[in-house]
């Protein structure tokens, strides 16, 4: 049986990338400006306080001179849900998806950041071999796509961190390691910022988790409990620190804290840590079977 | 906390020693971008850098621009998309041959510089000012002009000569009086670390 395309699908994922890449690199989500907003509010520290208001001050400018709000584009990195009912194959979604990156890159233009990890040479508009970079899911009986962009900038994720705990080191070492890794990251991933946290898994997928997690709305919860439970833990104690804005002392060192798991081996324990910067960067659409694009879906 | 105004390059290096760390400065004057790439061909693979660097205000930018056309000599005219500032600890070994060989009297960046830095930038006469890291869109601003361009091979890691005006603010992150925000802020969060896994 073969399915007729009336629509240019491949088209449309592309326009949606394209979109989704500039958009999220102008326009911050409004979660992190109420996040960035009581940041400030409750920071005390002169400095601190300096710093945040600098950054309310950054993101009015980029609204009203449509600017980027960081010149860092980053490595463009998009999360897919597929429906298993959507008529484009993902191979056809990873070619749109790559175009579309191209295609903004060059017709803004955007700071082209991609290079080939050895000879260190440009290797075209924010595209290369495996790059972009996208995390897939497959979800039944569905017949759209769910397409998310994070820019991710290099400054955060030079800041992630791997650690094999044992079992013995139990939910007690898990927590020193996210503490010791934000507290040694300092100001380099331009705090406060949202701590990723993969929990379980593999090293590999506890890592991917990681990543997740940053991607995620500013202070949503882990549906399981017991995590979330955890991440309002560390999200206290990390703000503990006294890292404060931008590494220069003071109250907030974190916006949130999001953990994402996995379960795990019965003599694993990974811990996986993926800093996102104060810009968290995130922009979402969501693209039907007909190609309509609706850029207000946010997940 | 004292405010002050500079403007570079600088010829008096009182200039430099009037301030302390957690100052704040606004810069006036010219500027020059530098990054991995750019201090990799000066100090690693030995080329002399075609700028006069004594004096100067070196910001760790990649700058985001839009080509305008080439003049009579063949370089390049660019004008500004968006320009930041990037993390400057991954450069700070170049710190020290900086202000020994090239006489460079500030460097501006975001999330600081190690320890290492803080004997070098005391013995020359340096500082490092923080910006705020991601705050691109208000940097851009204070930006008039991108005057000069110098290796275009090594787009966007170029050497860049910026004009601007009211840069900043600035905070004095490291001091030439051996102050550093960086070493007093992990210091005390090293101690509180301690007190917090005491709690687990």
């Amino acid at each position: 049986m073969s399915t007729e395309v009336t629509t240019d699908l491949a088209g449309a994922v592309e326009d949606a990338a394209a979109h989704l890449y500039v958009w999220a690199l102008k326009d911050i989500p409004q979660d992190l400006r109420d996040a960035l907003a009581a940041a400030r509010d409750r920071e005390t520290s002169t400095t601190g306080k300096r710093v945040l208001e600098i950054i309310h001050k950054n993101v009015s400018i980029a609204d009203e001179q449509k600017n980027l709000v960081c010149q860092d584009t980053g490595i463009a990195v998009y999360t897919c849900r597929v429906g298993e009912h959507f008529p484009l194959h993902p191979a056809r979604i990873y070619a749109s998806l790559k175009a579309g990156t191209a295609r903004a890159t060059v017709e803004h233009p955007l700071r082209s950041n991609a290079v080939h990890t050895i000879t260190r040479e440009n290797t075209g508009p924010n595209i290369g071999y495996r790059l972009p970079i996208v995390h897939w899911d497959f979800i039944p009986d569905w017949d759209g796509l769910d397409v998310k962009c994070v820019p991710k900038g290099s400054g955060s994720e030079n800041m992630s961190f791997l650690k094999m705990c044992v079992p013995a080191d139990g939910v007690k070492g898990i927590k020193q390691f996210v503490l010791e890794s934000i507290v040694g990251a300092g100001g380099k991933p331009c705090p406060p910022g949202i701590v990723g946290v993969g929990i379980g898994g593999s090293a590999d997928y506890a890592m991917y988790l990681a990543k997740e997690a940053i991607a995620r709305p500013v202070g949503t919860r882990n549906q399981d409990p017991i995590v979330a439970q955890l991440e309002d833990e560390l999200y206290g104690l990390l703000n503990e620190t006294g890292i404060g804005p931008m590494g220069l002392g003071g109250d907030v060192t974190v916006l949130q804290c999001h953990i994402e798991h996995a379960d795990t081996h019965m003599t694993l324990n990974p811990v996986a840590v993926n800093y996102q910067c104060w810009a968290a960067r995130r922009a979402s659409a969501h693209i039907a079977a007909d190609g309509t694009i609706d850029f207000d879906r946010e997940f | 906390m004292a405010s002050h105004e500079v403007t570079f390059p600088i010829t008096d290096p009182n200039e430099i020693l009037k301030l302390r760390a957690g100052d704040e400065v606004t810069v006036q004057g010219h500027i020059i971008g530098i990054r991995d790439r750019t201090q990799i061909r000066i100090f690693d693979q030995g080329v002399e850098p075609p700028m006069d660097l004594t004096g100067a205000f070196l910001l760790h930018t990649a700058p985001g621009v839009r080509k305008l056309g080439t003049d009579s000599e063949g370089r390049g005219k660019y004008e500004k998309v968006c320009i930041g500032t990037t993390t400057s600890a991954r450069m700070v070994r170049f710190t020290e041959p900086l202000g020994e060989q090239y006489a460079v009297r500030a460097i501006c960046g975001k999330g600081g510089f190690p320890d290492e830095a803080i004997e070098p930038m005391q013995r020359l006469g340096m500082v490092y000012f923080a910006i705020v890291g991601g705050a691109a869109a208000l940097e851009t601003t204070q930006i008039e002009e991108i005057e000069e361009v110098m290796w275009e091979e090594l787009m966007p890691e170029c050497l860049w000569k910026f004009r601007v005006k009211d840069f900043g603010p600035l905070i004095v992150g490291i001091d030439a009086h051996g102050g550093s925000l960086y070493h007093d802020v992990q210091a005390r969060a090293q101690e509180k670390l301690k007190e917090l896994y005491a709690r687990l």
